[in-house]
């Protein structure tokens, strides 16, 4: 499953999916992510046509509604750029799915097998293809991690959200127990077995809260708005951000472009 | 059309295709694995069966009847259930061992007598297992299979050049499926005594099978 | 007969799934128990893989040999036939579990017996044969300690390969001291067991049949190979005259070599033991001149819908299980609801993806829906099922109607609603729209005051998703206007 990442250069270019949920609900993630990519120097584009990958429909067993909407996707990157992603969720649905949704049509397999191979969730380019190396700023900050169940399993994130907190200095990563367990979204899951995935929701909350960090950050909107909206449905104030937007406000701008 | 018939009708009505046997790779992982060197294997196995809560005695080849005589009254056993035609059943009745109990007949006949009346028996083996502490028992007309599960203390004969690396090295070295079935009606693996978790995952000993394990590791030159 | 693979004698709604559910979700007790016990069983199973790259390769090698046994299937089924009868054994076959029960109480009756000791089998569990011999006036008592615990108190075992890991040491002391005659509580855990040894051991010596699971058939050799700690299963096949094995159709190996690679991680993936107490390689009854083993042997092979998950390729992964357990251990939905929520024999994961092929998708299709497919199950599976998706698989096959060519599982589009199709086409609709989904964004940001407060299950325990006042295309633009 380790992506091969010799043949991969640093680009000029690069194409943004933002995914819907970032979007319309937790869009300053979005633009801090795509701020981060312009400080490295790189030009990021927005296709105008992009919507959403596919995924609850495709996880709920809907493959031909998927279908439909992920080819529109399929579409929207014509040169050679890398994609980024800042989702580790839509970026494995991309990456690993869409191969298999498109199986049964050789020009839109080929399609997105290429796709596939160019998609990178928004931490992994950072490490592993521009190999950044940021310092903090500010005061030190506590903070802890989750990383989405596709992230860590599909993508890697867990291990280059890490690397990417650990160059700053001034953070300190507190581990929660039960890292690795999902925090119980699972997109129309949520929904559709309330109580299971409140118990998830509930209890990954209380564990992120209970190291003792300020805040709690992820690279997946999806977590990020079950894990908040369970605190705050607790009047708790202990909040999560995205991870991108944390690292825009608390790495130093020197390299940035004026 | 009989359930035979049907379910061999529904399975090859699906489309398969054979894939390529995996007999070259598993003898390809079990050689990349690191091995024990030869003259560690008897400790390897000594060292992990005792910690599947077995007791282990090494002893010279000619002394383990002493050692034995040591076991029975360390652990109080009057009754010791023992296989006559086997060599080390031959040994135990010259050696004189008070108390012995021979399985001569089948156990219909005195099956209320095993279940309650022997306190131990004594079995050989056909070798042990390194990596996992396992003894190979091989029962058959001589040595029937309840000695090793039924008296509350087992107590078992290893040869210590018989110990190989893994299950894997004992099945292939020792031919055991080779020319043909030469399989025991009951060939066993044994790990320690009996034991189950079952109850608030709390380790105990003796569930159905033997509450005690007591190996004699046979060592030195054979006499 | 051929058509009727379902059984459903524990038929279990969704809405029922969902009450058992809460249920266990509501009790911090419960909870707490089996976050233990699975924490506990995820660290003893990773303790036994330190090597994350040998642990990859043992899994790949373990794969290769399930699919390849599957891929011959027919073939080794006659072999192992074969071998079995040459060797002394009779093999039935029963496509139903009515017609497995059939066959077993047949050979209770020839026998005039009424009392059979069981040693661990899911796949009993399964046809419910405790169920069908006591209908019959046959006692058919479970040995396994955590089984026997389980059918003193009138349940169901709550995990495949711990029955009774849903019961605290106080529970058991109180059945025990309340259905045991003689015994007084105790909370003593080898008391305990010595009490169940000192009971079951009477019946080993009275019992005339003994029944017994299989964890792999090799065909070549005509062998059972039966993995325990207990001893239980030993007595089961050697002390009465008569022994009969039941097992599911896929568990048939070609060699006994190809065993030794899923044996040993059948085991470290179950319970963290690098060996089990006892591996009990059976190779047909007593022989002449042998002195104890049964005189009498069977093997009964049970389809009970294997066939229609062999039948296709992907769905056909599923038969590559080797029953560890390890999808449950670390599944964060069977943490949090035990194994009784499911309604089925097999719970978690592994019975998400089987009991739609034995029930029926009707009375199962909620159980491929209620997963958030984190992985964690494919991630620890020792033969490498890709559990995830055969779940989304069988969530297709729940909500439509069978694809052209295919033959429809039984239940095929049970879980359609009109709801769910209307809301995916609405979705793809949508979404495949930029233009349309444009006015969406450009909508629900403006009109963001008009979100419902209330969202279906979502706003139980959350506050409601709120659409942000701009949305990432707006912020964008407006930044491009001020460049």
């Amino acid at each position: 499953m380790e992506r091969d990442y010799s043949a991969v250069r640093r680009p000029d270019d690069v194409y943004f999916f933002a995914t819907c949920l970032v979007d319309l609900f937790c869009p300053e993630a979005g633009m801090d992510a795509i701020q981060l990519l312009e400080r490295e120097g790189i030009r990021v584009h927005f296709p105008e046509d992009q919507t959403c990958c596919g995924q609850p429909a495709y996880t709920s067993g809907y493959a031909d509604e998927a279908r439909a909407v992920a080819k529109v996707q399929l579409g929207l990157f014509p040169n050679d750029w890398p994609v980024i992603v800042p989702s580790g969720s839509c970026g494995g649905m991309i990456r690993h799915h869409y191969p298999k949704l498109f199986a049964g049509d050789a020009a839109l397999k080929a399609k997105a097998d290429a796709l596939s191979e160019r998609v990178f969730e928004l931490t992994e380019f950072f490490v592993k293809v521009l190999k950044v190396n940021w310092k903090g700023s500010g005061a030190t900050k506590k903070v802890a991690l989750h990383t989405s169940c596709s992230a860590r399993r599909e993508m890697g994130t867990h291990l280059h959200a890490r690397e990417l907190l650990g160059q700053l200095g001034n953070v300190e990563l507190l581990n929660h127990s039960h890292e690795s367990e999902c925090c119980g979204f699972g997109g129309t899951f949520a929904v559709r077995q309330p109580d299971i995935s409140a118990a998830m929701a509930g209890d990954k909350a209380d564990a992120l809260k209970e190291t003792g960090a300020e805040q709690f950050l992820s690279a997946d909107g999806g977590c990020l708005m079950n894990i908040d909206g369970t605190l705050a449905k607790r009047r708790d104030s202990f909040r999560g951000q995205h991870l991108a937007s944390f690292l825009w406000h608390n790495t130093e701008r020197q390299g940035e472009k004026a | 059309m009989s359930a035979r018939d049907n379910i061999f009708r529904k399975l090859r009505a699906a489309s398969t295709t054979t894939l390529p046997a995996p007999d070259a790779a598993i003898s390809a992982h079990y050689a990349s694995l690191p091995r024990t060197a030869k003259d560690q294997l008897a400790q390897e196995f000594a060292e992990k069966i005792t910690a599947w809560h077995a007791e282990v005695h090494a002893v010279p080849r000619g002394a383990w009847l002493d050692k034995l005589k040591e076991v029975l009254a360390a652990k109080g056993i009057a009754t010791l259930l023992y296989a006559p035609a086997t060599a080390h059943g031959q040994a135990l009745e010259a050696a004189g061992i008070a108390g012995l109990k021979p399985y001569d007949r089948p156990i219909d006949e005195w099956k209320q007598e095993l279940f309650e009346n022997v306190d131990a028996a004594i079995t050989g083996t056909r070798g042990a297992i390194a990596e996992t502490g396992t003894m190979i028992v091989w029962p058959d007309a001589t040595e029937p299979r309840l000695m090793s599960l039924v008296p509350p203390i087992h107590i078992a004969l290893v040869d210590a050049d018989a110990v190989v690396p893994t299950l894997y090295d004992a099945i292939t070295q020792q031919k055991w499926t080779a020319g043909g079935n030469t399989l025991p009606t009951n060939a066993l693996l044994v790990t320690g005594p009996s034991k189950t978790a079952d109850i608030q995952q709390t380790l105990a000993y003796g569930a159905h099978g033997p509450k005690e394990l007591v190996v004699l590791l046979l060592t030195g030159e054979a006499q | 007969m051929s058509n009727n693979t379902t059984h459903t004698l524990q038929f279990v709604p969704g809405t029922e799934f969902k009450r058992r559910a809460a249920e266990v979700v509501a009790n911090p007790f419960l909870r707490k128990s089996f976050r233990g016990a699975m924490d506990f069983l995820m660290m003893k199973r990773a303790a036994q893989f330190p090597d994350p790259e040998l642990l990859e390769r043992q899994r790949d090698l373990a794969e290769h040999i399930r699919r390849y046994s599957l891929s011959k299937l027919p073939q080794l089924l006659e072999q192992l036939e074969a071998n079995l009868t040459r060797n002394g054994v009779t093999v039935h076959w029963a496509e139903t579990p009515d017609e497995a029960n059939a066959i077993i109480l047949d050979i209770c009756r020839r026998h005039d017996t009424k009392l059979m000791v069981k040693g661990k089998s899911m796949v009993s569990e399964e046809v419910e044969l405790n169920h069908a011999m006591h209908a019959a006036g046959i006692d058919a008592l479970e040995s396994d300690m955590g089984e026997y615990i389980v059918q003193l108190a009138d349940e169901k075992p709550s995990h495949i390969i711990m029955p009774a890991i849903h019961k605290t040491k106080q529970q058991i002391a109180e059945l025990f001291a309340a259905k045991v005659p003689g015994v007084s509580y105790t909370e003593d855990v080898d008391a305990l067991i010595q009490i169940g040894r000192d009971v079951l051991r009477k019946k080993f010596m009275e019992a005339e049949v003994g029944l017994s699971g299989v964890n792999f058939a090799v065909a070549e050799t005509g062998t059972l190979c039966l993995v325990e700690n207990e001893g239980n299963g030993r007595m089961c096949t050697t002390v009465p005259n008569v022994h009969i094995a039941i097992t599911g159709i896929e568990k048939v190996v070609e060699k006994l070599e190809h065993v030794v690679p899923l044996y040993g991680l059948l085991t470290r993936s179950a319970t963290g033991q690098a060996i089990t107490t006892y591996f009990n390689v059976i190779t047909g009854p007593r022989r002449e001149g042998e002195k104890d083993g049964p005189k009498e042997m069977h093997l009964v092979l049970v389809d009970n819908g294997r066939t229609q998950a062999f039948a296709d390729e992907q769905l056909r992964q599923t038969l590559q299980c080797i029953r560890c357990g390890a999808c449950m251990n670390h599944c964060p939905v069977y943490t949090r609801i035990g194994g009784h929520a499911y309604g089925t024999t097999y719970p978690g994961p592994i019975g998400k993806i089987v009991s739609p092929h034995m029930m029926g998708l009707a009375a199962t299709h909620v159980l491929p829906g209620a997963s958030t497919l984190c992985g964690a199950c494919g991630e620890v599976c020792p033969v490498k099922i890709p559990i995830p998706d055969l779940l989304i698989r069988l969530r297709e096959e729940a909500t439509h109607d069978a694809k052209p060519g295919h033959a429809p599982l039984v239940g095929q589009g049970a879980g359609k609603t009109a709801f769910a199709s209307f809301a995916f086409k609405g979705f793809a609709f949508l979404y495949s729209r930029p233009a349309l989904y444009r006015l969406f964004t450009w909508t629900a940001t403006r009109f963001r005051f008009l979100t419902p407060a209330k969202q279906a299950g979502w706003t139980d325990t959350r506050t409601p998703l709120t659409p942000a006042a701009k949305s990432l295309r707006d912020l964008l633009a407006e930044r491009q206007n001020r460049r």
